[in-house]
């Protein structure tokens, strides 16, 4: 087996080669979640980037190429067609460390979610439930929370990020 | 008031820690201030579930990359200031196969060490030339090929007197979602090595090396440019080894 490549850090300085235009625009006429990434002082955290991976509404996982869709004539960002679902998002949090997402829900019931941030020297994964799951069901109560979003309105959602502290995220390490 | 947290303290916690086993960095590694208040105090959660959804991962393809984008001398009307290189490598997963068809994104500072980042205040010059950031689609072997120029090393304010060395921010994406890396590209030989907290948070010393590109001669193009090499090895659980070819 070969030794992986270490990790480091995305640094405060990605947003000028990273973020797209329409990253967190999934898909339309679905739904809405969105929410604050926070550090272990309660504070927001502006430089964080969040990407998103999951389903579609049909629980595939055979997401389309084409998330960075670009012109071929000035190199722009067109982004997804809007037709074909590629699962695939990417959110720099704002300068309140707030986010959002416009997707379906998936098939599978959860969003796979993978949290970059200066100061982060390694990502750290964590997903966001939409409804009840065996997996959830296996954690205590007061952490199991951490992982689902809550219903704000009719069709949105708010999910936050604590990377430590008292209401601190799960999460999650694949072995 | 408290005194300036100097080198020579950064320095003994950097000593320290050396040597910790890890593959990756401790995301608990004071010596870089920036991690105290972000990382988790909880152990993760360990996921075995075959059916999970970050044993898959986005796909990218023809349409997602330019065929300029690979060349960050290219992208102004003019030739940016600085040392003209190529940084060229494979991209592969822990059994030594090529990770096909994936994307490959680049950023670093310009040759005076500056980002085009409006949160960057280094007192160094912004070049018109030059933006900084790059991306391709690895080849059928893993390969991938960027031309750019060497970035500068710059300040930072993790203590008194910290910079850092030079380096490029690579993001690369494996056939699952568990493969996914952002890390840091070295240049061999940086005298700034020993003094830079995030590059000495990998505390492994062989695990360090890897950080570090080769300076290849027969990759230098007479004339033209400076040739480095980086190879990429993917982590990921046993569970992610895909069908070949996707």
């Amino acid at each position: 087996m070969n030794h992986p490549t270490p990790s480091q850090t995305v640094g405060p300085f990605y947003g000028y080669a990273l973020p797209f235009p329409g990253g967190g625009d999934l898909a339309s006429g679905g739904i809405g979640v969105h929410g604050h990434v926070y550090d272990g002082a309660g504070d927001p955290v502006p430089d964080a980037l969040l990407e998103f991976w999951q389903a579609d509404e049909h629980g595939s996982l055979a997401g389309s190429p084409g998330t960075l869709r670009r012109d071929p004539t000035d190199g722009s960002v067109l982004g997804r067609d809007g037709l074909r679902f590629t699962g695939f998002g990417r959110v720099p949090t704002d300068q309140d460390g707030h986010w959002a997402l416009r997707t379906v829900v998936p098939g599978n019931g959860y969003i796979s979610v993978c949290v970059f941030a200066r100061g982060l020297l390694h990502h750290l994964y964590t997903r966001i439930y939409l409804g009840p799951d065996a997996f959830l069901d296996a954690l205590p109560a007061q952490r199991r929370r951490t992982l689902v979003a809550t219903p704000e309105r009719e069709g949105v959602y708010r999910f936050d990020i604590h990377l430590q502290g008292e209401k601190e995220t799960v999460f999650l390490d694949f072995g | 008031m408290s005194e300036p947290l100097k080198q020579a303290d950064i320095d003994q916690e950097i000593a320290a820690r050396a040597g910790e086993h890890g593959e990756h960095p401790a995301r608990d590694y004071a010596p870089y201030r920036s991690t105290l208040l972000r990382h988790p105090h909880r152990p993760l959660v360990v996921v075995k579930d075959p059916d999970a959804a970050e044993l898959s991962g986005p796909v990218f393809g023809v349409t997602d990359v330019t065929t300029l984008d690979n060349d960050l001398t290219k992208q102004h009307p003019g030739e940016p200031l600085g040392e003209r290189i190529t940084v060229r490598g494979r991209v592969l997963d822990r059994q030594g196969r090529p990770v096909r068809g994936q994307l490959v994104e680049i950023w670093q500072a310009n040759a005076s060490g500056r980002y085009l980042h409006q949160r960057d205040d280094h007192p160094a010059p912004l070049d018109p030339n030059f933006t900084g950031v790059g991306r391709c689609l690895t080849g059928d072997d893993g390969g991938y090929l960027f031309t750019t120029i060497k970035p500068g090393p710059y300040p930072w304010r993790n203590h008194l007197n910290a910079w850092r060395p030079a380096h490029i921010h690579f993001s690369l994406f494996g056939t699952a979602f568990t493969q996914r890396l952002v890390t840091q590209m070295y240049f061999p030989g940086d005298p700034l090595f020993p003094y830079d907290p995030i590059m000495q948070s990998v505390t492994d010393e062989s695990a360090r090396q890897r950080l570090v590109a080769g300076y290849v001669h027969e990759l230098s193009e007479p004339e033209y440019s400076l040739g480095y090499r980086w190879d990429i090895v993917l982590d990921g659980p046993a569970g992610t080894w895909m069908e070949e070819g996707r």
